[in-house]
């Protein structure tokens, strides 16, 4: 089954994400994509993550889907205007990729190039729109289009965004223009995503919760002083602090969210950030 | 009122360098607040240059430098000084510079970088709060402009990045989307952020723009 058909029939949904590299060597996430394969449902590739140059995403959605790995093309408006992201949508279809995940994006001065020109022609919400409209048949002038694609549109949403309002606010936007899934920032925090979900549930949309790994305690620190709506519990820092094996904890932490989570989203999406070797074994810890 | 901050002195003397005699214009206005080209501003260019070596054949603060008819009046009153100069220094913004340029057909240096459209705070103090898009929603946004407060210009809410009611470009950035949202909480008006806002036309801004307006035509 397609992601899409997943997402129709309200099935579990397992997401993970691939970074591409700096440069031409694909090796890496190649074997990556290879472990991933058969117990993920999909990998999102990321469009040059924190504003960093890299390897664009639609060339590597290409190699996942040779590798037999449905891919989640990321498509920023930080970089492209609508021009360039209507051409780039369409090279997406041509290629057999179907499904796209909708980002602002980083801004310039935040990456490695921070002297670039920002863009930001289309927001998030008016790229979703474009995208649809490409689907009619049009382009955003109203052009006839030869030959019409299709795609599974995703977007994003931050269930610990403070304050909430706003962020509900744009997420109802997102839905109107014709998101059909949302994968969520990090959730740490059971009870808060519930309280999230209750306020979404009238939508009947389909979410998938991020999940990204607690690899040290200082990394936990560093995300919730640094990384917008993640709010890391000082407990599960401790927990992390006081183990062992602080991979396996990770690991037993992510396992135990997942389970958590099962009842409320979707599906999970899991931000390994480098980990996604051992992404099978979290996955087997929480029984999926 | 156009915001200008003083170009690093030493950059000022680089474009200098095969000049000696120079003619330094201020502007009354918006140079004269923002102390890049008022009185004070002129005299110690004057004063530094000379220290340089540099023969200021004259040091004045004209009134709208970015004013062509103005520019012309003033070069004819001054058109011995002018033959006499090399170079003008131009301490207003680069309307300013290129309205005396055009009105005196001197080479000129700026002594300004030109900034940004700005509301004045107080004293000294500047802030950019529209960005001069040629296509106004202020009538949406409660006031507040996303093109200006917001460094991606996003039309239909906020971004992920605002932390602690702060732009994830800066801390020193409040999020303009909160402040959106704020304000139109508070007037009662939150409906106007539910609305779709569709991408921007940018035709309305294609440079250079211009305006002529046409005094027989009846408005309003
Ligand atoms: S929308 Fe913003 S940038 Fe455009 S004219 Fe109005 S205040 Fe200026
Ligand atoms: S944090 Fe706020 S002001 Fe900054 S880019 Fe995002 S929406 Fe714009």
């Amino acid at each position: 089954m397609t992601l899409k058909e997943k997402i129709k029939n309200k099935k579990f949904i397992i997401t993970s994400e691939i970074g591409p590299p700096k440069g031409i060597d694909v090796k890496t996430i190649l074997e990556e994509a290879r472990l991933l394969k058969g117990r993920v449902d999909a990998v999102n590739v990321t469009d040059s993550q924190s504003a960093v140059m890299r390897l664009g995403s639609l060339a590597v959605s290409r190699l996942l889907k040779e590798e037999g790995v449905e891919p989640v093309y990321q498509l920023t408006c930080r970089d492209r205007n609508r021009i360039a992201l209507q051409s780039d949508a369409l090279s997406a279809a041509v290629l057999g990729i179907e499904n796209i995940l909708v980002l602002t994006g980083d801004h310039p001065s935040r990456g490695d190039h921070p002297e670039a020109k920002p863009v930001f022609d289309l927001d998030s919400v008016q790229l979703i729109e474009t995208l649809r409209k490409l689907e009619s048949g049009k382009d955003l002038s109203g052009k006839e289009l030869k030959g019409v694609p299709k795609f599974c549109v995703g977007a994003v949403v931050n269930p610990g965004a403070d304050p909430v309002e706003p962020e509900l606010i744009k997420f109802e936007k997102k839905l109107k223009a014709g998101a059909e899934f949302f994968q969520t920032q990090g959730v740490y925090d059971v009870k808060t995503f519930a309280k999230f979900i209750d306020k979404v549930k009238q939508y009947n949309t389909c979410i998938i919760a991020g999940i990204i790994l607690i690899k040290s305690p200082d990394m936990a620190r560093f995300m919730n002083k640094n990384v917008a709506g993640i709010f890391i519990p000082d407990s599960l820092i401790k927990e992390v602090e006081g183990a062992a094996d602080k991979q396996d904890k990770a690991f037993e932490i992510a396992a135990r969210t997942i389970t958590g989570l099962k009842g409320l989203a979707q599906g999970v999406h899991l931000m390994s950030l480098g980990w996604n070797k051992l992404v099978p074994r979290i996955l087997d810890a929480a029984g999926l | 009122m156009i915001i200008t901050k003083q170009k690093p002195i030493d950059d000022i003397l680089k474009y200098l360098e095969k000049a000696n005699k120079v003619f330094i214009v201020g502007c009354t206005q918006c140079a004269t607040v923002c102390k890049t080209g008022g009185e004070e501003e002129v005299k110690k260019m004057k004063e530094f240059l000379e220290s340089k070596g540099k023969k200021v054949i004259a040091a004045e603060v004209w009134d709208t430098p970015c004013n062509l008819l103005e520019v012309k009046k003033r070069a004819r009153d001054r058109k011995n000084e002018l033959e006499t100069s090399e170079t003008l220094l131009l301490m207003s913004c680069g309307d300013g510079a290129h309205t005396v340029v055009i009105g005196t057909g001197m080479p000129v240096v700026p002594g300004n970088d030109t900034l940004f459209l700005g509301q004045s705070e107080r004293t000294g103090r500047f802030n950019e709060v529209c960005a001069l898009c040629g296509d106004c929603t202020l009538f949406i946004t409660g006031g507040y402009c996303p093109n200006a407060l917001c460094p991606k210009g996003l039309q239909n809410g906020p971004c992920g990045g605002v932390k602690d009611g702060k732009c994830e470009v800066s801390p020193d950035i409040d999020c303009g989307w909160l402040l959106i949202y704020n304000r139109l909480k508070d007037t009662g008006n939150l409906d106007n952020m539910k609305k779709v806002l569709p991408p921007k036309d940018h035709s309305k801004s294609i440079r250079p723009r211009k305006v002529v307006v046409d005094a027989t035509k009846k408005r309003i």
